[in-house]
């Protein structure tokens, strides 16, 4: 598996040995060893292993990283996640520290190990899954290291060899109050901390949220951020990793045993973004046309209707906001003639060759009529998810795109929910511990069957829509078109009969 | 000196000759639609500069109708007198308009430092790719007037951009990336995945129209000295990170050309960061965070980072004088209760109401002096006096901390226009600005195109000057010009120096 990167790292030892001869002797190889807990996977397996085992250690990881992106896409915090993965982890990925004394040390290493490359192979061959692959092991990845005691975290830092230097005495009294306004921690105790000093480049996340002191291009980085640079080296050795894999691929010489259960796993790591189909989200049987949208709006998820009214007061709407609205608006079936009718009346203050000049691409382009092949042929973008809209792109000044659940504040998250008639006291309030919390989905979701609380109740009634038709709202699609359903519910039923027919 | 006694004659011989050039090739392209899509296939990255003439026409064409040539045609005869405008819709001096063909022809070929822009990109005054694949935008007009954009351009040298953007008269170009291969090739490569940008200045860009929150002299598009003093101060802040805390050294201000400016930022270190490290320095610098309904836009750890607490040191000034005294922004009492709104203690705030009520239209600096006042004759017991700073502190960002249109800044692959492109909406020059006369840069003297024609033909020679002086000299772009050159040079300095270039394989080095 993957020999020719053992070699490539090893470059000494292909001097040494004659190819001819080596070509054909049987390789040996060093006795893995697992020194530590965590592993920066450099070295791939070598030893064989059984095909069920193959399978079975490739699926139990897969199972808790499935789970760990899931939690990503909830909105957990670092805690959360770690206190909702332990139990999981525990079945399928145990690691114990060197401190315990179980026999099992080395298996369970070397399950962990090995269960790391065969889906590496798994989820090299595109783009996409490379990403989100280098993504959830990362988090992984920061899990098991936030979890380890000091020494053995210390002892595995200094393994790593990352190469950085000391800041010395002098340097620190000439920036000590700099120093000191980034480590000291809001208690106001001073702690004795170790710096290091690197080029800025090496920690972009350290110095994107201000957290290390900054001067003529060298980033001053205390003890406790030393472990994110440890995180983000392993970001950086891992993609590398996966981009060598996926360009060995095709050299794999296989003999069909293991390709058939490769591709399984990949398929099984299914985006979440794939649970919205486009030809589902959008209603059978409703009028959706430019002037009817009003009176659909009422039907919106809140960050639609927000959208809406501000589009409706300022005859406007920021690029962003734009892009948001089209891109749901396309998701309920507004076809593009009615779409570029709507905003052309929307957008009444200006005239039809501004508009013509400046929106009317951007709309065109959004429903792949316009653009590059690629565009055009994926039928532009799809529209966006409660994850895309919570997590990137947050609005700026005079921007109204987001999720107002998270990016408004309380007070005027209340006045919008009032203004839309939601005043039910125990709502708000729910709302509000959501928010805090960070729940913005739940807090929608509280939302949603506040309003459609009796349509629910006699959905379940009369066990019309299955439990699996009711569970939690992801998408702001997926929030029109069932709310649309439960509102039209004896339309909608006899609907669904008729296409079940054709 | 035959300059100046008539400039005009010698320019519409100039002008006249490029029409007839433009003209033979439109006429060229019109007949021989068919041998022109061949040469396209064929054409190769440096084609003759006849065959990229056609080209280009031929990409204008796809997006207008077939009768583009010929009605193009029609109407560049009537115009032989170079001054006379031809679409007298304008707001400049004689009543040209800033986009009149003209006007633009006489800047391109009479003013603009194509040779300077060129030594400014390619970084070695001998073309390289830096320059060769770079990707400029032009925005054209049609024959039916219609705004046509014009993507992935590129120009093997400075003189080749300079005769094309002569022959197009562009309103304005923008200035992208530096790709893999030549923008102009990419439909060829047999692997798409491998046109990709590889290099661009690091760029920000700060729009007055942000301010609209809190500037109460304007609104919209409309700007005067007073608010520009925003510009002052966020040119200052983050001009002063740029240095001292990411060691940048080239870093230029460009004024847009109506409410705003952009910073080129133009080492070597800036231009070949990916996304990830663009990211990481807008979020370094962005402070104010949040949208209209947001509320509170600043929100901030304690204690403030260096590069925090050095900002406000460097604005607090600026606060007193150019918000508090000029902006005067709490006057009137619905932004005073904003104003409230930011503040931590309920109870103060109450007392600070009930004083304003009683006498309207109470200053802004006499409401700020206010605050510290009533706190400190107990308005409130148990006030956190702590808290109240900080919220102070916190207000004075909001009013001040350059307000940055982030999103220019992150990507690798965003097109900015280029400096010294005339703004079409109010004629004015994209000029760069001294950062060390900075106080006294002021937007509404900034030259119009319309005002640098004039100045050209009113310009007399000094007697017993040796050397007829270029057109730029002649005018009031000088200074600007001369700006931008001591730029560039002192770029150039440095990318030729052995020192720095062994600095930048080992970064390379590093990437792979």
């Amino acid at each position: 598996m993957l020999r020719q990167d053992f070699n490539r790292s090893d470059p000494k030892r292909r001097i040494l040995a004659d190819h001819r001869k080596k070509q054909f002797a049987a390789p040996t190889y060093q006795e893995t060893e697992y020194h530590h807990r965590l592993n920066f996977y450099a070295p791939p397996p070598t030893s064989d292993i059984t095909l069920e085992q193959f399978e079975q250690w490739a699926i139990d990881r897969l199972r808790v990283l499935a789970e760990l992106e899931a939690c990503s896409f909830r909105n957990k915090s670092l805690a959360e996640t770690a206190s909702h993965m332990k139990p999981l982890i525990n079945k399928y990925l145990l690691l114990q520290p060197n401190t315990s004394s179980s026999p099992k040390l080395f298996e369970e290493r070397q399950k962990d190990h090995y269960s790391h490359f065969i889906l590496r192979l798994a989820f090299a061959s595109t783009e996409d899954l490379r990403r989100r692959f280098s993504r959830v092991e990362t988090m992984l990845f920061r899990l098991r290291l936030d979890d380890e005691g000091p020494r053995e975290k210390d002892a595995f830092i200094q393994s790593a060899n990352l190469d950085c230097e000391q800041v010395t005495e002098d340097e620190r009294n000439k920036y000590r109050d700099e120093l000191a306004a980034i480590s000291s921690s809001k208690k106001g105790i001073e702690e004795e901390t170790t710096w290091i000093k690197v080029d800025w480049e090496r920690v972009p996340d350290l110095v994107e949220s201000r957290r290390v002191f900054m001067t003529a291009g060298k980033a001053y980085v205390p003890s406790k951020e030393q472990s994110s640079m440890v995180i983000a080296e392993f970001t950086k050795r891992l993609d590398r990793a996966l981009d060598l894999t996926a360009r060995a691929l095709p050299r794999l010489d296989e003999d069909d045993r293991l390709t058939p259960i490769l591709n399984h796993l990949s398929k099984n790591f299914i985006t979440p973004d794939a649970s919205y189909v486009s030809s589902s989200s959008s209603v059978a049987g409703a009028d959706i046309s430019a002037r009817n949208i009003d009176a659909l709006s009422t039907q919106f998820p809140l960050c639609m209707q927000n959208l809406h009214k501000t589009l409706r007061r300022d005859a406007h709407l920021k690029h962003f906001g734009r892009l948001q609205y089209t891109l749901f608006l396309k998701g309920i079936g507004l076809n593009l003639e009615e779409c570029l009718v709507f905003w052309r009346s929307s957008f009444h203050k200006i005239t039809d060759d501004t508009f013509n000049k400046e929106y009317r691409y951007n709309v065109r382009h959004t429903y792949g009529d316009v653009g590059g092949d690629s565009n055009r042929r994926g039928g532009g973008y799809s529209p966006f998810s409660c994850q895309k809209i919570l997590t990137e792109h947050p609005p700026g000044p005079g921007e109204a795109h987001g999720c107002p659940y998270r990016h408004f504040n309380l007070e005027n998250l209340t006045t919008l929910l009032q203004g839309v008639g939601i005043t039910d006291r125990s709502v708000l309030n729910g709302v509000k511990e959501d928010k805090d919390s960070q729940k913005f989905h739940m807090a929608c979701n509280r939302v949603f069957e506040h309003v459609h609380k009796n349509e629910i109740k006699k959905a379940k009634d009369e066990s019309v829509m299955t439990s699996a038709q009711l569970e939690t709202i992801v998408h702001p699609n997926e929030y029109f078109k069932r709310s649309y359903l439960l509102k039209n519910l004896g339309k909608a039923n006899s609907g669904d009969i008729k296409m079940e027919d054709s | 000196m035959p300059h100046s006694i008539s400039p005009e004659s010698q320019d519409s011989c100039e002008a006249a000759e490029a029409k007839i050039e433009m003209v033979d090739a439109l006429a060229r392209n019109g007949d021989g639609q068919q041998t022109a899509d061949k040469d396209v296939a064929m054409a190769g990255t440096n084609g003759d500069e006849k065959k990229d003439i056609k080209l280009e026409d031929l990409f204008a064409d796809v997006d207008s109708d077939e009768e583009f040539p010929s009605s193009r045609r029609e109407e560049v005869k009537p115009s032989s007198p170079p001054v006379a405008p031809s679409s007298p819709v304008g707001n400049g001096d004689n009543g040209i308009s800033s986009s009149d063909p003209e006007l633009l022809r006489m800047f391109y070929q009479r003013l603009f430092p194509f040779r300077y822009l060129f030594q400014w990109l390619n970084h070695s005054p001998t073309p390289t790719n830096d320059f060769g694949h770079r990707e400029f935008a032009l925005t054209i007009h049609d024959a039916t007037n219609n705004e046509i954009y014009l993507r992935y351009q590129s120009y093997p040298t400075g003189d080749l951009i300079r005769k094309d953007i002569i022959s197009k008269l562009p309103l304005r170009f923008e200035i992208g990336p530096v790709y893999t291969t030549n923008p102009r090739d990419r439909k060829t490569l047999r692997n798409q995945n491998s046109f990709k940008p590889l290099a661009k200045e690091l760029c920000f860009d700060i729009d007055l129209t942000d301010y609209d929150g809190i500037r109460t002299c304007c609104d919209k598009a409309n700007i005067c000295i007073k608010c520009w003093q925003f510009m002052t101060m966020a040119i200052k802040v983050i001009d002063t990170a740029l240095r001292d805390d990411f060691g940048f050294k080239h870093i230029m201000w460009v004024y847009s050309g109506r409410r705003g400016v952009h910073a080129w930022v133009c080492d070597k270190k800036a231009r070949v960061m990916d996304d990830q490290k663009r990211r990481a320095i807008a979020g370094y610098l962005e402070v104010i965070r949040g949208g209209a309904q947001s509320g509170k836009k600043v929100n901030l750890w304690r204690p403030l980072h260096p590069h925090l607490s050095r900002s406000l040191e460097i604005l607090a000034p600026h606060f007193q004088e150019d918000v508090l005294e000029t902006q005067d922004p709490w006057a009137d009492s619905d932004r005073a209760e904003h104003l409230l709104s930011l503040l931590p203690d309920k109870t103060l705030n109450e007392s600070l109401r009930k004083k304003w009520d009683s006498s309207p239209g109470r200053a802004s600096t006499s409401k700020w002096a206010d605050i510290d006042a009533l706190a400190k004759s107990g308005a409130s017991k148990g006030l956190d006096t702590r808290a109240l700073l900080e919220a102070k502190q916190d207000i004075v960002l909001e009013y001040t901390y350059p307000r940055l249109d982030i999103e220019v800044s992150k990507k690798l692959n965003h097109l900015l226009k280029s400096p010294f492109v005339v703004h079409p909406g109010t004629g004015r020059v994209c000029v760069p600005i001294d950062t060390n006369k900075l106080d006294e840069f002021d937007p509404t003297t900034v030259p119009t195109v319309q005002e640098l024609h004039g100045e050209i033909d009113n310009w007399t020679g000094e007697a017993g000057d040796a050397k007829t002086p270029a057109d730029w000299e002649k005018t009031s772009l000088k200074p600007y010009i001369e700006l931008f050159r001591s730029f560039v040079l002192a770029l150039m300095r440095d990318e030729r120096d052995p020192k720095v270039k062994r600095e930048r394989e080992e970064s390379e080095g590093m990437e792979f």
